[in-house]
């Protein structure tokens, strides 16, 4: 129930949105409780954008899963 | 995301793995509870509990909205459905049982019971459908309540209201916390209900309760990950909270949609099923919003239901007592086809995410 799905937004006209979830598809979500504009990943939870995803953050996710491991190999 | 597989990458899963076994005191049994049904997907689906330590547990709490559900409130759904309103639901409530059925059940015998998407879409279907009476049962935790608020502070059209079933879930997890028998180690809390609420709310958990708290996002590594984390804190004993969600969650949430729950909704005691009541849980509309709240609007009562049938486990599933597999109902006379608990119904309920995985 809680799954939320990254999608990334295409088109905004005021609360609604065009999002693509990865298929070339694009849907409409409504996306009142976010700020997002065109090229921004949100996550989208019962046609709701609930959150935007920082690209940078996740990809820094991954350089600090990296960094820690790394810096406890002794 | 184009780096999104990576968070699948085995060989950087094998090093977590490794670092945790590193870090677990040998026989002491370190139990961990994580509170979504997504966590438990993703750590059935992907095999991680294969991947702990033996004496490192990680239990499924109470992260499936639709299992604590309670019947009186199926029960008011159905009876308003037999009097010719319309409800509409998200799909994983349809076969949760009430006290004598389920609104699958109800559908069957002639209630008009529909399944929507959003709540947007049950906003469109009372504007097609003017002369019809429309209700949305309102589930879900803090995730999807925000989109409930939303469609009532544009106060929709006369012929749609809602009933509220939402619940929160912080003073469930405290609920756990102060089970002594229960002797959690940690927690994992979940990721897309913090996008909304933020970090602050778990503050307790380390503070009050010496819990270490991880938020944790849903892909195989970010599961495996929080739980080193929480084991790390363990180690050093310096519990704390911590996000391994960064990419979705900061520490103050989603501004905008909590102050929306707050417009529109207050804050209850609610009884969660198997659970029984927990203070300050559940979200009902303010006054302002009487027009819309079904509740109010055609005078429900909600009587003593029936959370449990004979034989059933999930009160004990549900809180991480013990797991599907030590219920004697689970894949006997409990199965995804003819479910006997909410466990078994709901795609996020704990001995439905199971039986999946016995299946396949």
């Amino acid at each position: 129930m809680c799954l939320a799905i990254p999608a990334r937004v295409m088109r905004v006209d005021g609360d609604k949105a065009q999002v693509d979830f990865g298929e070339g598809v694009l849907r409409e979500v409504n996306v009142t409780l976010v700020n997002a504009k065109v090229g921004d990943y949100v996550l989208v939870h019962a046609g709701y954008a609930i959150q935007l995803m920082d690209e940078k953050d996740a990809l820094e996710t991954l350089s600090l899963w990296n960094e820690i491991l790394a810096a406890e190999e002794e | 995301m184009a780096e999104k597989l990576k968070f699948r990458d085995p060989e950087l899963a094998k090093s977590i793995a490794q670092k945790i076994h590193a870090l677990t005191p040998k026989g002491k049994p370190v139990k961990i509870c994580h509170v979504c049904g997504t966590h438990e997907w993703t750590i059935t689906h992907y095999g991680l509990r294969s991947l702990l330590p033996d004496n490192v547990e990680v239990i499924a709490g109470p992260g499936c909205p639709v299992c604590i559900v309670p019947a009186s409130e199926v029960d008011a759904a159905i009876e308003l459905a037999s009097k010719g309103t319309v409800i509409a639901c998200f799909g994983d409530l349809l076969r949760v049982p009430g006290s004598r059925m389920s609104l699958l059940d109800a559908k069957a015998k002639g209630a008009d019971v529909r399944i929507v998407y959003s709540v947007s879409d049950v906003v469109q279907m009372a504007q097609d459908e003017a002369n019809k009476e429309f209700v949305f049962f309102a589930v879900g935790f803090e995730t999807t309540a925000p989109s409930t608020a939303v469609e009532v502070s544009l106060k929709p059209r006369g012929n749609l209201s809602f009933l509220v079933s939402h619940r929160v879930v912080p003073p469930a997890m405290e609920l756990l916390a102060r089970m002594e028998d229960l002797q959690l180690k940690g927690f994992i809390a979940p990721g897309h209900v913090s996008t909304i609420i933020g970090l602050k709310p778990y503050e307790v958990f380390p503070t009050k309760y010496g819990l270490p708290t991880v938020v944790a996002g849903f892909e195989p590594l970010d599961v495996l990950f929080a739980v080193y984390m929480v084991l790390k804190q363990l180690s050093e004993n310096k519990p704390a909270l911590e996000n391994e969600y960064v990419r979705a969650v900061n520490w103050e949430g989603n501004v905008k949609a909590q102050r929306l729950i707050s417009d529109v909704f207050t804050v209850q005691d609610g009884k969660w099923r198997g659970l029984g009541t927990i203070p300050a849980s559940k979200l009902a509309l303010k006054p302002e919003y009487a027009a819309f709240d079904a509740e109010k609007k055609y005078r429900l009562r909600f009587a003593e239901g029936i959370d449990s049938q004979p034989g059933c486990r999930c009160h004990l599933v549900v809180i991480g007592k013990i797991k599907p597999s030590e219920c004697p109902l689970f894949m006997h006379a409990c199965t995804p086809q003819n479910p006997v608990g909410a466990c078994m119904v709901s795609m996020e309920g704990t001995c439905r995410v199971w039986a999946k995985a016995t299946q396949v």
